[in-house]
């Protein structure tokens, strides 16, 4: 057992796992943020994306050591408290509102890789849309809404 | 009357969507129960043989962990489905690889695969069939060891049905006549392969057992009261003691409407012997290997057309590859076997359908279910024909369309509107087809990327075949909430269940609008078969239609009750509802409606002679692609897709266009991608990373555009959505590659290699060796000629 110390959606966490442990797993099964998913297991889908020091990284992939020190954001990071309740993202609400979301286990990563993307270009046009989101495997959408999400997010520009 | 504004065909938020975009939806992978321990599966290695002996290496502390065999099931080992041929863990013999045998139990996660690994299990093999050529020919060999399944009429043949317009002797002779006096005859042959239905989240389940309660199953899965009846079987329990929840599901395409009864029995029983809650979930190689796939399919069509392009009579001769067990095959090849003939007038028109036995993991329920196999050969064929005729692929459609008033092969007449010809002028117009198609032929020449367009006309019947919605006998109820914080809210009842295409939007939609109140204020339960009357399986495009009538007329009967208690007045708001809802609870304790299933009167099925009624309505569609194949990558690509179809009332727009976006990049992948290579019946591509599903990188623009019909039988005049999109892209797409290449590529999936060989056929002899014949211009040549 090692013990890891990250910062994980703005708080300060430790875990104490297997050097060789899955970030995903640590995430699901240590810290019970069970919003990432697992999809395939080998970094085909991207369910299992999340964010690490801003980058977009597939979690099944990482060895939780390579997470020592870093900063992660998981989709249940990305909502602001409010009271009781959150206040969606604006991603979050432009995948909602327009039918972004079928079945939702695909989603959460998404929606990480959507941030990503829109860190990177703003504006995005459709061909970066769809050459920066093909990480990300939906069974359920065929992408359309999903594109649709994305631009419509684009016009909210930085929260 | 109640206030008027639309809900019905406006798009409010999915019910469950907030949840899903928070992370907070809770599959059944994200829950774990006090004690919990997992399962894990030990599978067959060979096709077909005979258990000699399995040996428990004593490197593995099995003390630790619990092991279940066929004879610790205390009822019958046996998944039902229409068949009790299914053993829910193999016992003494193996018919496929992939097949449980053995299933584990452990509190630690991390020690069951090697444990798995670690057990030994001989064989001696039997003689195995992989193909639907070798199965046909194990059976006429006469040898009882080659015959891999006997348990119907024919050795290995699962079903057959025999689907015919003629049935007196002047019939008979007039058809034979057609084919003797005909202009043409044409003749194809047409294949679909194994389609994996690759929703991201695996199959996956919990079980619990308890003395007193009896079993519980919480899981990922479409049809909660199949796997109640699975259960009943392995468990020999009453129905009131086989409790199944469907947990947050993660995608489904048919791939969990029977597959849960495997699953949910093999948790359940490591529950009963290990005394703990047992998790079950497959990762994803397991998942392909071991799950059911789309039936692969062989289509023969001969066919008697006249000169001016009339089709007079024809023969399909329709053949499903089942895998190893019944599972639902003869359902999928009913479906497959009422769409084959496309929709078309036939005047005569004989189908013959069989469903074979292969040594492969049996095959299932997939979106379309026999229809797309069928229908990619029919809308293949009819430009075959188109071709031999020398019309265009249009005219002959527009020569032999079904329309209103008109039969289908079944002798059905079709009383809802039907414009085939309307919907094929609108999807040309609109894709200005015509001028692209000139634009294409004259462009081709010498370019290394050839483009065509093509189209499929088609259709797919809502519900259940037949008098499949009449055994079902679908039972819906709407109550009043009772607990503090719903007080008086509606709550649907069904086992109806949603897995992303939008049941519980769409459901609550029909309860707003039918009650007249705000979408917001009705609820749906979760469906726990303890809890909600069995509405049917989730399944066959039957929930807008049959399933939201039913919710349609029990909030009918909600508001009437509530109206003749006095409660509420005729003019009301929801907070008016609510105030009413609130004073009969208080008064009566509680409120529960119900709307069980009437066949229509005019809806008749003879299923001796496969006569009738085949549905209650279809839905029509035109659907058009575009493509490109590059000559040099010998990669086809579909640059543009349009979507026309005929779905009686839209429900939710959104939601609508999203099932058919779906559905045809499924189609997409289905005709140029996904390729399941089978290794002596073994899944070898059981990986994400080898079996190819289209990406966001691969999806054309795609442009969806809906006609509204309204139909009698569904709410508010909805028809089924769900599985016609995935019935008409794959012929599409290669009539536009058969534009754009001149060559009749007839099999699916389509790949570059596939492409490849073909292209390389199509050459002239002299430049074959040496590398010249991949020098794009010398093979744009070469191209051009074929296509004159």
């Amino acid at each position: 057992m090692t013990k890891i110390r990250f910062t994980i959606n703005g708080e300060e966490r430790t875990a104490a796992a297997p050097p060789m442990k899955r970030l995903l797993d640590v995430l699901r099964e240590d810290l019970q943020l069970t919003g990432t998913k697992e999809g395939c297991g080998e970094g085909e889908c991207g369910s299992c994306s999340v964010l690490m020091n801003g980058e977009l990284v597939n979690s099944c992939l990482v060895p939780v050591l390579q997470a020592e020190g870093a900063e992660i954001t998981t989709i249940e990071g990305l909502a602001s408290r409010v009271g009781e309740g959150e206040q969606l993202h604006s991603i979050q609400l432009c995948f909602l509102e327009r039918g972004g979301a079928q079945c939702g286990i695909c989603t959460p990563g998404m929606i990480l890789a959507t941030h990503n993307l829109l860190e990177r270009y703003p504006k995005p046009t459709l061909a970066q849309i769809q050459e920066g989101l093909a990480g990300n495997l939906c069974r359920c959408t065929g992408y359309i809404r999903i594109f649709d999400a994305v631009q419509q997010a684009a016009t909210y520009g930085k929260r | 009357m109640p206030n008027s504004h639309q809900i019905v065909g406006a798009s409010p938020l999915r019910k469950e969507g907030r949840a899903k975009v928070l992370g907070q939806a809770r599959y059944v992978d994200d829950i774990t129960l006090p004690g919990m321990w997992y399962g894990a599966t030990v599978r067959s290695t060979v096709a077909r043989g005979r258990i000699r002996s399995i040996s428990f290496p004593p490197q593995i502390p099995w003390h630790e962990f619990t092991v279940v065999t066929a004879a610790d099931i205390p009822g019958e080992n046996v998944i039902v489905h229409l068949g009790k041929d299914h053993p829910c863990l193999a016992d003494g013999v193996v018919n496929h690889p992939d097949e449980p045998i053995l299933l584990l139990a452990h509190p630690d996660k991390a020690a069951l695969p090697a444990a798995v690994a670690a057990i030994e299990i001989d064989y001696d093999p039997l003689p195995a069939v992989f193909t639907i050529e070798e199965s046909e020919a194990a059976a006429a060999s006469g040898d009882a060891e080659r015959v891999i399944w006997d348990q119907g009429d024919e050795p290995n043949v699962f079903k057959s049905f025999r689907m015919t317009t003629d049935h007196s002797d002047g019939d008979v002779e007039a058809a034979a006549s057609a084919f003797a006096e005909a202009d043409f005859i044409v003749e194809g042959e047409y294949r679909t392969g194994a389609q994996e239905q690759l929703y991201i989240e695996n199959n996956g389940v919990i079980g619990e057992y308890s003395a007193e309660a009896g079993v519980t199953v919480s899981g990922s899965m479409q049809c909660p009261f199949y796997l109640v009846h699975a259960l009943e079987l392995v468990f020999n329990l009453p129905a009131d003691r086989c409790r199944v929840i469907q947990t947050e599901t993660g995608g489904a395409f048919g791939g969990k409407e029977d597959f849960p009864s495997v699953i949910g029995s093999h948790a359940a029983l490591l529950a009963m012997k290990s005394g703990h809650p047992v998790k079950l979930c497959y990762d994803r190689s397991e998942d392909m290997a071991g799950t059911t796939k789309r039936h692969p399919s062989r289509t023969r069509h001969r066919t008697a057309v006249s000169k001016d392009g009339r089709l007079l009579a024809g023969e399909i001769d329709f053949a499903l590859d089942g895998g190893a067990y019944m599972t639902l095959s003869p359902v999928v090849l009913s479906r497959g076997t009422i769409h084959a003939a496309g929709p078309y007038l036939w005047p005569h028109l004989t189908v013959r359908a069989k469903a074979m036995a292969t040594n492969l993991p049996p095959r299932g329920a997939f979106r379309g279910f026999g229809a797309p196999q069928s229908l990619f050969a029919m809308e293949r064929h009819m430009d075959r024909i188109a071709k031999v005729v020398g019309l265009t692929p249009e005219e002959v459609r527009r020569r032999n369309f079904l329309a209103t008033g008109g039969h289908t092969a079944t002798g059905q007449q079709l009383k809802d509107k039907v414009d085939l010809q309307g919907l094929l002028t609108r999807a040309l117009a609109e894709t200005d087809y015509h001028r692209k198609r000139a634009r294409f032929d004259r462009e081709n020449p010498g370019s290394t990327i050839q483009r065509g367009i093509g189209f499929a006309a088609f259709m797919h019947g809502a519900g259940f075949t037949g008098s499949g919605e009449r055994r079902l006998d679908s039972l819906v109820e709407i109550e009043l909430a009772s607990e503090p914080a719903n007080y008086g809210r509606p709550r649907i009842l069904v086992s109806s269940t949603e897995f992303g295409q939008g049941t519980n939007t769409i459901l609550c939609q029909v309860c707003a609008q039918a009650l007249g109140m705000d979408y917001e204020e009705v609820l749906i339960a979760q469906p726990d078969t303890a809890r909600v009357p069995n509405s049917g399986p989730t399944v066959a495009s039957r929930t807008a239609m049959i399933v939201g009538k039913l919710v349609e007329r029990a909030a009918q009967q909600l508001r009437t009750t509530l109206v003749a208690s006095g409660e509420l007045t005729q003019d009301y708001d929801s907070a008016a509802f609510r105030v009413a809802a609130r004073a009969y609870l208080a008064e009566h304790g509680q409120l529960k409606v119900s709307a069980r299933y009437a066949p229509p009167g005019d809806i008749f099925w003879d299923d001796d002679n496969y006569r009738g009624e085949a549905y209650p309505t279809y839905a029509w569609a035109v659907y058009v692609a575009e493509v490109a194949v590059d000559t040099v990558t010998y990669t086809a690509s579909v640059t543009d897709f349009y979507a026309l179809q005929e779905v009686g009332k839209v429900l939710h727009p959104i939601l609508a266009a999203g099932q058919v976006e779906g559905g045809i990049a499924q189609g997409i992948g289905y005709a140029l991608y996904e390729k399941c290579v089978w290794d002596k019946g073994h899944m070898a591509n059981n990986q994400m990373t080898n079996y190819i599903m289209p990406t966001s990188a691969d999806i054309p623009p795609i442009h969806v555009h809906f006609e509204e019909t309204p139909t009698v039988h569904g709410a508010f005049g909805a028809k089924g959505i769900g599985e016609l999109p995935i019935d008409g892209p794959a012929p599409a797409i290669l009539n536009a590659i058969e534009h754009a290449t001149g060559i009749a590529f007839n099999e699916i999936p389509l790949l570059p290699e596939d492409i490849f060989e073909r292209m390389r056929e199509s050459l002239p002899e002299t430049p074959r060796s040496g590398s010249a014949d991949l020098e794009p211009a010398v093979l744009g040549a070469a191209l051009s000629e074929a296509a004159r």
